[in-house]
């Protein structure tokens, strides 16, 4: 399992600037262990609301036939700040420190 | 929201053809409908533009709307019969292998009406044992359980029996195993103080039971396998029980057995045979997976061909689903104007739009054309409501960004009941196996996601953007003719993603190859899983998710073997044909955050090759550009290989390089795991660009990535992918032989 430190805000600051990636191999590991999770249920994902323009965020429910959960006061107009928003919410769930 | 949508009865029609289109508006809300030539699907303002036509056509028009119910989950119906109408005393048992016993309510067999509360049924109560429910019509209820909860994915013997004279119930459940952890043998009894009713209106069902009489609608459907399902027209004794789980029948019962069904008779069939003499014989709904492990399988042999009587089991779903049955809304004959291409049947209304894809042919015995575009109806239909983006939790790592879904996926999400890919995993955690495209696909669409269907209207839009003409053949056509549904054409285009493939689509491309022609394969992970149609049912196909491959869900040990036609599942390069042998490479590795370009080789100044790279600068990176994930080499990858049967004469003209480190090496590139699997490491992480000549005359083109298609409308389509392909197609059109 890959420790989450709370003290690695450079890792923060290079997700940041750069979400899609490539990121570095220090980076990567932090990346996929905040957003591997064998339980869906309650996963972070977004919803094209508009088709290229606009990304809504959502939670995956875990169940079939179960309504997503949708957060329409997060609503993003690039995938790049739907990653970051994604990316803070989980930071901040696993270190328990708010970023700014 | 999605809340208008629909399917045809067809996929790939002739002038003259008529071609069937059920539609369901939810709100009941009246839409328009247009057919429509589609060009270009992709709506990403990055590709080439959404591009259609709409077609003169008698089907254009107003029609009124009205939502058409899903009835999904699989069942046996035994057609009513007085025998079982006169049923009084009764035995009823068979060997279950339940896998989500504590699910709630599940039928087994029986004849109930849940409406009218009438009939009888072995079940699983909502505790997951055994019961057994009789009802006589008027409200009253007897239940009786084995008070045992069983656990999922073991093997039991279960039981219920009647005597209508003193109203003795008896409940058997034993497990298979003798295993502390699994449970002892339970057994119950109890005097009901009522009969079950005779007659009520419907049919003996095998893991579901009837809302109400003559409905398609069933409740309780179980999830899990049955096997050798028995039903006597007394009550019998536990040892009488045990003569007839296994073996012959044994003449000192046959008078007393009303049924005795063996489900490892007409395996490729809907068929159910009773094989005794009352012949109650019967039908599955909704293709229940056969070919199944039974109980008293024991690993001597893996094809049910072989030892039938070890495969007696069925597996049922409660979201199988094989036609969905609607009404016909609108119809469509095809006129002779159509000329061969894409087309829809454009639904707009209720705020919302839909495009029901299919494939017009020219008249039977023409061609209009010396090309013809190849279009892989079996992927689109391997991948038909895919939910694995939602369901799989490696989604997003395996993607390295986070999930992004689409309104149809929410739909999917949200409503269960339309069907699932052969991607996905039933509600009980096993492999779907069949996929039927008589439903609403929703993922084969366009101003879908660049996947499958969508992702090729970027050839049939480059195509369309040279003046280029073009004949459609589908897969279906391929595999129900053979190579006559290509031999008239000097060359055969694929799509970005042709990767399942019959016996009998694979021969006839070796045959049309054997024969001169020439394939321009111009995608990637193609030719790569087995797959089987059905020899009855339209549209259908099945999968078995055998050992090694790219696989999210996998087939279990012993039922690698397709049921409609008793041929090994799984990967052609494991069945001994890799499609290296076919296309001269074969998928090496696959990566979803980002794609990459390929630098030409020393051999692509072979003069075999010249004609290749006419235009195109000797230092040139090729394809650094494209509408999915940015490069024309991404996504899946093929390179060749001398060892798995790329031809020795094969020109790898030009290679994929720097991928990312989450493009990684695929199973079957790799006997052992090992810390350098990824595009950032290992070598082997690569598209090859391939040509190589074949017998009389012919030749083959390949370029081993998924993107490649999507980078071809970059620049108004002037760039070197266009130029390339552009060149091959011309060369291939020429009559000299290669």
């Amino acid at each position: 399992m890959t420790y989450i430190d709370p003290d690695r805000r450079d890792l923060v600051a290079a997700f940041n600037e750069n979400p899609h990636g490539p990121h570095s191999p220090e980076l990567q590991r932090l990346v996929n262990a905040l957003r591997f999770e064998l339980d869906t249920t309650g996963k972070y994902v977004v919803v094209n609301t508009k088709p290229h323009e606009e990304w809504t965020l959502a939670q995956l429910p875990g169940m079939r036939d179960t309504a997503m959960i949708m957060h329409h006061d997060h609503v993003f107009t690039s995938l790049e700040d739907a990653e970051r928003a994604i990316f803070k919410l989980r930071w901040e769930a696993a270190t328990g420190e708010t970023l700014e | 929201m999605r809340k208008l949508f629909g399917y045809s009865d067809q996929i790939s029609v002739r002038p003259g053809d008529t071609i069937r289109f059920m539609v369901s508006s939810l709100d009941d809300t009246p839409y328009r409908a247009d057919i429509v030539r589609m060009i270009c699907g992709d709506t990403n303002p990055k590709g080439p533009g959404f591009k259609e036509t709409v077609i003169e056509a008698s089907a254009n028009g107003d029609y009124p709307g009205r939502m058409q119910p899903m009835h999904d989950g699989s069942y046996v119906t035994i057609p009513g019969n007085p025998l079982l109408d006169g049923i009084s005393s009764f035995t009823l048992q068979a060997m279950i292998w339940p896998t989500t016993p504590r699910k709630g309510h599940q039928a087994l067999l029986g004849k109930w009406c849940e409406k009218t509360k009438s009939g009888f049924s072995l079940c699983i109560d909502e505790n997951g044992s055994t019961a057994l429910c009789l009802g006589d019509g008027s409200g009253a209820v007897e239940t009786l359980s084995a008070e045992s909860p069983m656990i999922a994915r073991e093997w039991y013997f279960v039981a219920a029996s009647f005597d209508a004279e003193t109203g003795k119930m008896h409940v058997y459940q034993e497990p298979l195993a003798d295993s502390p952890g699994i449970g002892k043998a339970t057994f119950a009894q109890s005097t009901s103080r009522i009969a079950a009713s005779g007659p009520n209106g419907v049919p003996f069902i095998m893991a579901a039971q009837h809302k109400e009489p003559g409905s398609r609608a069933m409740d309780a459907r179980y999830n899990g396998k049955i096997d050798s399902p028995r039903l006597a027209n007394r009550v019998l004794s536990r040892a009488e029980m045990a003569m007839l789980v296994d073996g012959p029948m044994p003449e000192v019962l046959e008078s007393d057995i009303l049924g005795w069904w063996d489900f490892s008779r007409d395996i490729p069939t809907t068929r159910v045979q009773d094989l005794s003499a009352n012949r109650l014989h019967g039908e599955t709904v909704n293709l229940p997976t056969r070919a199944m492990r039974g109980f008293n399988w024991n690993g001597s042999e893996q094809s049910w061909c072989h030892a039938p009587d070890q495969y007696g089991a069925i597996h049922f779903h409660d979201d199988d689903l094989y036609d969905a049955g609607w009404q016909t809304d609108f119809e469509l004959v095809v006129p002779d104007h159509m000329k061969s291409g894409v087309y829809c049947a454009r639904l707009i209304g209720a705020d919302d739009e839909e495009r029901i894809p299919f494939f017009v042919r020219p008249p039977a015995g023409t061609q209009t054309s010396d090309v013809a575009l190849l279009i892989s109806t079996a992927t689109f239909m391997a991948y038909a409501n895919a939910r694995t983006d939602i369901n799989m939790p490696f989604a997003e790592v395996k993607e390295g960004g986070i999930t992004v879904l689409s309104a149809e996926d929410v739909f999917l999400q949200e409503n269960a009941g339309y069907g699932f890919s052969v991607y996905d995993k039933h509600s009980d955690g096993t492999g779907v196996c069949y996929s039927s495209r008589l439903r609403p696909i929703f993922n084969m669409r366009p101003k879908t996601g660049l996947w499958s269907f969508n992702a090729d209207t970027h050839v049939t839009d480059w195509l369309e953007s040279m003046g280029q003409s073009f004949d459609v053949v589908t897969d279906e056509d391929l595999h129900q003719e053979g190579v006559a549904a290509m031999a008239p054409y000097r060359v055969v285009i694929t799509g970005a993603h042709p990767e399942y493939w019959s016996t009998p689509m694979w021969d006839a491309m070796v045959a049309y190859q054997h024969r001169g022609g020439r394939l321009m394969y111009l995608g990637g992970n193609g030719f790569y899983w087995r797959i089987a149609y059905h020899d009855q049912l339209p549209g259908v196909i099945e999968m078995r998710r055998a050992e090694g491959g790219m696989r999210y869900q996998s087939a279990e040990p012993g039922e690698y073997y397709q049921s409609f036609n008793g041929e090994l599942g799984g990967l052609w390069r494991r069945l001994g044909a890799p499609p290296n042998t076919l296309v001269g490479s074969g998928t090496v590795a696959t990566g979803f955050d980002s794609a990459s370009y390929y630098r030409r080789t020393e051999e692509s100044h072979d003069p075999r090759a010249k004609f290749i790279f006419d235009g195109v600068g000797d230092d040139e990176l090729i394809g650094d550009f494209g509408s999915l994930l940015g490069g024309a080499a991404g996504v899946e990858l093929d390179g060749a290989n001398r060892k798995l049967g790329t031809p020795p004469h094969a020109l790898i003209v030009a290679r994929s390089e720097g991928h990312s480190q989450l493009y990684f090496l695929c199973p079957e590139e790799t006997p052992y795991h090992h810390p350098v699997m990824s595009g950032a490491e290992n070598p082997r992480v690569r598209a090859d660009l391939l040509f190589y000549e074949t017998a009389n005359g012919g030749g083959v083109f390949t370029t081993g990535s998924i993107s490649w298609c999507a980078s071809l409308g970059h620049n108004g389509y002037d760039n070197n992918v266009a130029r390339i392909t552009s060149n091959v197609l011309k060369r291939f059109l020429a009559p000299e032989p290669l």
